[in-house]
Parts: C-alpha cells; sequence; structure tokens
C-alpha cells in the first residue's frame, strides 16, 4: 500500500502496559480523571475537577469543574468491559457539545497474559471538523488555536 | 465555556495551514472532491465524472484545496492530475495525535500503578522486628 495516495483521517495508538485488563479498563474508564490531561483540555470556565464517563451504553461523558459545573463532551455508544468501550465525542471546532457532531473513539483492551494488556485506541472521523469551516478558520486561524495546544501537550507530557 | 484559544496562549507556525486544511473540507462537495483525489490520482474530468458538479466547479474546488495544501498538481501532457498532499493532511491529524500520545502515556503510568497496588499490598509490619 503506498502511503502517499491513502491520506487516513483515523487516529490509531497502541500501548502496551503491564497491568491486569480489568485494571487497564478500570482506569481508562472510572479513573479518567487520574490521566486525562485536565489543565490543559478541558473546556468549563473554572479549573477541571474530574472527568467521567457514566458506565454504561448512553452514560455521559463529561467534565466537572471545581464548582461543580458538568460540561458534556458526549457519551459512551458501546460499554463491554472489560475488552472494549466506545465513545462519542462531541466537542466541535470551538469546543462546544454539539449533539450533531461526533468523532468516534473506540478502545479495545486486548488480554496479552494475566498481568499485561494491550490498549488499542482508534479515534475516528477527523473529517467531520472539516465540516465545520466558518468556527475552525476563527479557532484554528488564531495565534492561540489548536496548533498552541501542541505545544502546551509536550509540556505536560515532560512532566 | 471558554473556547480553546481563550485559555491556551501558546503559538505554533503550524496554525495558519491547519486553518487553511480545516476550512477548506469545510464544504461538503469539496469534500466528496477531496476524498475522489484521496483514493487515486484523478484528473478535472475523471472527478466531475463521479460527481453532479461542472468540470469548472471541480476546477474550482480543486484550487481551494491545492491553496490549502491538501493537493498537488501535476501535468501529464494536456492532462493536470491531482494527487493528495500528505503532509496537510498530516497536520490535520496532529492536534488528535499528539492528545493520545500524551493521554495514554499518562494513562499507562496509572494503569500500571494501580496494578502494582492490588498485586502486591504494602507488607505488614513483622511482630518480630525491633
Amino acid at each position: 500500500m503506498n502511503a502517499r495516495t491513502e491520506p487516513d483521517l483515523t487516529v490509531r495508538k497502541v500501548v502496551t502496559v503491564d497491568a491486569p485488563r480489568a485494571v487497564a479498563f478500570d482506569v481508562f474508564t472510572a479513573r479518567m480523571a487520574s490521566w486525562w490531561p485536565m489543565a490543559s483540555h478541558h473546556i468549563g470556565q473554572s479549573e477541571c475537577a474530574d472527568v467521567v464517563v457514566e458506565p454504561r451504553v448512553g452514560g455521559r461523558w463529561l467534565e466537572r469543574g471545581v464548582d461543580g459545573v458538568e460540561c458534556p463532551w458526549g457519551e459512551v455508544l458501546a460499554w463491554q468491559p472489560p475488552e472494549r468501550v466506545l465513545l462519542a465525542w462531541r466537542l466541535n471546532a470551538q469546543w462546544r457539545f454539539d449533539p450533531a457532531f461526533l468523532n468516534e473513539i473506540e478502545i479495545r483492551f486486548v488480554e496479552v497474559d494475566a498481568a499485561t494488556t494491550r490498549v488499542e485506541l482508534e479515534h475516528r472521523g477527523l473529517e467531520a471538523f472539516g465540516a465545520q469551516a466558518a468556527q475552525m478558520r476563527d479557532v484554528l486561524g488564531s495565534a492561540n488555536g489548536w496548533g498552541g495546544m501542541l505545544d502546551h501537550y509536550a509540556v505536560v507530557a515532560a512532566r | 465555556m471558554l473556547s480553546v484559544k481563550e485559555y491556551l496562549p501558546m503559538k505554533s507556525p503550524d496554525i495558519a495551514a491547519r486553518a487553511r486544511a480545516f476550512a477548506a473540507l469545510g464544504d461538503p462537495t469539496r469534500l466528496q472532491v477531496f476524498q475522489l483525489v484521496s483514493r487515486r490520482p484523478l484528473s478535472v474530468a475523471d472527478i466531475a465524472g463521479q460527481l453532479p458538479v461542472s468540470r469548472p466547479a471541480v476546477s474550482q474546488h480543486l484550487r481551494v484545496l491545492a491553496d490549502a495544501g491538501l493537493v498537488t498538481c501535476e501535468s501529464l501532457g494536456t492532462r493536470n492530475i491531482y494527487r493528495p498532499e500528505t503532509d496537510a493532511l498530516a497536520s490535520l491529524r496532529g492536534f488528535v495525535d499528539s492528545l493520545w500520545d500524551v493521554g495514554l502515556a499518562r494513562f499507562r503510568i496509572e494503569a500500571e500503578a494501580l496494578a502494582r497496588e492490588c498485586a502486591a499490598p504494602p507488607p505488614r509490619p513483622r511482630k518480630d522486628r525491633r
């Protein structure tokens, strides 16, 4: 396959962790706040205190600010602990919740052995961002847009 | 709610290019044109034959895509052949890519810490120790 003629608007990531599958699933979902880069990556007015994935199909995916205000991000489309979860990301180009907007994030937890899990993540539907040209131009065209977020992530990652 | 730009005081040379790429894909027809070209190199006539759009309109869309750095044009005899510019696409994916790089790196640390806790609870103080 020639990569030059197959541009891919799906992001795929794999990480292998020294943790049993049930633990990996639990940390990814129930304990998302422990690893989500909340300081840089939230939409509420106030500081982000928690990131919540409600453990069921249709459960909400949201952030909760230190003031208790909840901001929805999306919802759970499939809930199959400990092997798979499918999340709907509904934050549009302006980082506002938009029920009509959809990116899918599928996470599979594959058991390598009893103490090791391979986590396969797929973030699909990036072209949906393209369907919002006007907002995108505003957000990305500014000096403080998404490109800047990359730099910020690099800082967070280096901590 | 704050928009991203209000709380992220950062800069990147990539931003303008990425903005043009996203904006160019904002038109449904243009997105279709881009998707066709993404699959294999095509001429204006090829594309017009697959979409309910006139050749001049296709040319116009391709021009916008080319300006946004999403496609490149190559003259082959009398025909112009368009193909995807992968650098622009890479840029477009960059944001989500980085998000998960960082997120999963942090996730791994947390998952492994919890796994160690579960596997080896702290040893109880030995009674015979002085």
